[in-house]
């Protein structure tokens, strides 16, 4: 079968700005003065102008940067590609050469079927126009054709909930009622190829409900999507695959649980694992200092993506200096949303009467299965005194993990591959029967 | 964009094809060149009163400025034509030329956001103004029939070549944005001298003073500049004077060159000035 999409070996140089070597004197300043148009005529023509040696990538000099290095994948038709990466990574780039924004600088790629692009919302729309007239323009520059629009106009109005507006200057929308009906427009586009970036998902939670559902239902049409996102839970959901690029190169091609995985605990900044090792530098004082917090699995491995289903832990160690202080830590997890889920408190009954010794202590919290929804949770660890208002260190957002959901039916969700509301997942019963006709006499 | 049976598949590369205008893909986004046109024209009129009429008080100002200054005040020469009627079927084509000329050079700096964020063939960008500013000359063409009607003058065989400078005055300046718009987005100094240059340009071509003030020994030089042959092909044609060939054909010519040097700078730099912006 053929590829709907081949990439190969595609590779983007940019100059990221000269250094000036020119010294700082009067008589050089005003050397300056007079060099300084052809000094400028040299740096905007260096901007795309590269010499042999930087193309082949023997010279690596400073003030180049391979966005882009030696990329190369292909995507079978009716294939929903998650592409991960942290910010810098070349994923934009990525997607501005496969929309044809920028060419590449080495390398090539096709593309088989009509391909939509979406890297941002309501490309082309302006304030003076109507409704009417930016559901056009917006429409025929993502590549529709107007009697298409034309069949699909009560639609995508209707989508928007824009109504009676249709013919008011968008102007004079307010920025929500702007942005459902770009979105409304890309809904209702009917690619063959879609490629979105997640950038798109602003507006309200309602609305980034809305717009990843909508992703989710083309992905499942049989076109061929790729998605770029940071939304661990959503790559994980919608995607059968994951690409993993770190500076411009595929780290991981693999199924979107693996990179998202891979992602994850590779990453510096968001971690499953936080460990002190120089005491000095922990979080605390000299009565008692943080040395490590971790999520691990129901074995004691440290896991950053935690099965829905499954037990997991939140452990912290602490050591303990001076005697005398009656401690209790607590945990409080937070959603990615900022809402504090819940706290929970050192329920050792002995803690709060008697003070520790000094020495090294492990407490582990074990998380039941089944009780939060799909998402990226933050922990913060706080240590405080029972009675008095001391508290030695407060952690917020330490710890980093994700959980997430194969939507394989033996979950809150069920089988549905959307991602239902609420924070927390718990996995009810639900008792139906059928009722007979003649039986049906109550509702 | 395409049938809905055929794959359309597209090979993206480095390098650009060497060629003008790929004219297939163009046809394929017609309906956007439509609206992109829509588009300039609601935008230049919107919150306006006046609308479309200022299409017609614009020119008709400086015509009667003109009028004053140089038919009443100076009495320039023009072969016992009067003056209004001199000017206005000049002005009008020049409105034209230089609003378009500075409109499109400057349409891929003033869309610059949209550039980087989505594809279609970026001449859109300039055949937008080009054809969009039409709309006002039509409207502005009543200027020059009520003149015409005014001094009563009779219809003559000249007028059989005015298709021909119409289509010069609209190809003269996409063919000059062509080579300006992707100069203007690299080096903002366009932008700059543009607004300047535009208002020098006036003098340079027989709007306001006639052909004939110009010396011989001048006037090779005087036609080098294209504008000069699509102004006075435009007052000859609707005035019944005998054609200046050698400025027509000067012109046609500086124009044609212009047009296929410019398409094929323009294809090769419209894939780079992205990652200039």
């Amino acid at each position: 079968m053929q590829k709907a999409l081949e990439v190969d070996q595609l590779s983007k140089l940019y100059r990221i700005g000269s250094p000036s070597y020119a010294r700082f004197n009067t008589s050089n300043k005003l050397l300056q003065l007079l060099s300084k148009p052809l000094q400028n005529y040299r740096k905007y023509k260096s901007l795309y102008v590269f010499t042999k040696d930087e193309l082949s990538g023997e010279k690596d000099s400073p003030d180049i940067l391979w966005a882009l290095n030696n990329i190369s994948f292909n995507v079978d038709p009716g294939e929903v590609i998650g592409l991960v990466g942290a910010n810098g990574a070349g994923k934009s780039t990525l997607l501005k050469i496969l929309s044809r924004v920028t060419p590449p600088t080495k390398g090539k790629c096709i593309t088989r079927g009509r391909l939509s692009c979406l890297l941002e919302v309501g490309t082309g729309f302006h304030g003076e126009l109507t409704g009417r007239e930016n559901v056009y323009l917006n429409g025929t520059v993502l590549g529709m054709r107007k009697k298409e629009i034309d069949k699909r106009f009560d639609d995508i109005i209707d989508f928007s909930g824009v109504g009676k507006f249709v013919d008011t200057p968008v102007k004079r929308y307010s920025s929500g009622m702007n942005v459902r009906l770009a979105f409304s427009v890309m809904a209702h586009l009917d690619p063959d190829i879609l490629i979105v970036d997640e950038v798109l998902a602003v507006g309200d939670a309602e609305f980034q409900r809305k717009c990843l559902n909508r992703m989710g239902s083309v992905g499942k049409s049989g076109k061929t999507v790729l998605f770029v996102s940071h939304n661990m839970a959503a790559v994980t959901r919608l995607c059968d695959r994951g690409l993993l690029i770190r500076d411009g190169e595929v780290i991981s091609d693999s199924s979107a649980a693996d990179v998202v995985h891979q992602y994850v605990t590779s990453s510096g900044n968001e971690t499953s694992e936080r460990l002190w090792p120089d005491i000095n530098s922990a979080p605390g004082d000299d009565k008692v200092r943080l040395r490590s917090v971790r999520v691990t699995n129901s074995s004691m491995m440290p896991q950053s993506v935690i099965n829905g289903r499954d037990t997991f832990g939140m452990q912290l160690t602490y050591d303990v200096l001076e005697e005398g202080q009656v401690l209790s830590p607590y945990i409080t997890l937070v959603s990615e949303t900022g809402l504090d889920l819940f706290s929970t408190v050192d329920s050792d009954n002995t803690a709060d009467k008697i003070a520790r010794k000094p020495g090294r202590y492990k407490s582990t919290v074990w998380v039941p299965g089944h009780l939060l929804a799909e998402g990226t949770y933050y922990m913060r660890v706080v240590m405080r005194s029972v009675k008095s208002q001391y508290r030695p260190f407060t952690e917020r957002d330490i710890v980093v993990f994700t959980v997430v959901d194969e939507s394989s039916g033996d979950f809150g969700t069920g089988w549905w591959e959307g991602r239902p509301g609420g924070v927390i997942r718990p996995q009810l019963d639900w008792a139906t029967e059928y009722i007979e006709p003649e039986m049906a006499m109550d509702i | 964009m395409l049938e809905d049976d055929q794959i359309q598949e597209t090979v993206i590369q480095p390098a650009a094809k060497w060629g003008i205008i790929d004219f297939a893909e163009l046809n394929q986004y017609r309906d956007l060149i439509f609206f992109m046109i829509w588009r300039g024209v609601k935008v230049a009129y919107a919150q306006s009163v006046g609308g479309i009429a200022w299409a017609v008080i614009q020119p008709a100002i400086q015509i009667i400025v003109f009028s004053i200054v140089f038919g009443g005040l100076l009495s320039l020469d023009t072969e016992g034509i009067p003056y209004p009627l001199f000017t206005t079927v000049a002005v009008i084509p020049w409105s034209y030329m230089s609003s378009a000329m500075s409109t499109a050079s400057n349409s891929l700096v003033t869309s610059s956001g949209m550039l980087g964020k989505i594809y279609f063939p970026r001449v859109i960008y300039l055949l937008a103004p080009c054809i969009g500013g039409l709309i006002p000359f039509f409207v502005s063409l009543l200027l020059i029939v009520a003149v015409v009607l005014y001094y009563q003058v009779p219809p003559t065989m000249q007028l059989i070549y005015l298709p021909l400078f119409f289509f010069l005055m609209i190809l003269l300046p996409f063919a000059i944005s062509l080579w300006l718009a992707s100069l203007a987005l690299r080096f903002r100094d366009v932008k700059i001298v543009m607004t300047y240059f535009m208002r020098m340009l006036i003098y340079t071509v027989p709007v306001m003073y006639a052909s004939h003030t110009i010396t011989e020994s001048l006037r090779p030089y005087f036609i080098l500049n294209p504008y000069v042959g699509v102004i006075e092909g435009f007052r000859s044609c609707l005035l019944g004077q005998p054609i200046y060939w050698d400025s027509a054909i000067t012109s046609i010519v500086v124009t044609i060159l212009l047009l296929f040097s410019g398409a094929i700078y323009f294809r090769r730099m419209e894939r780079i000035v992205v990652d200039v912006i």
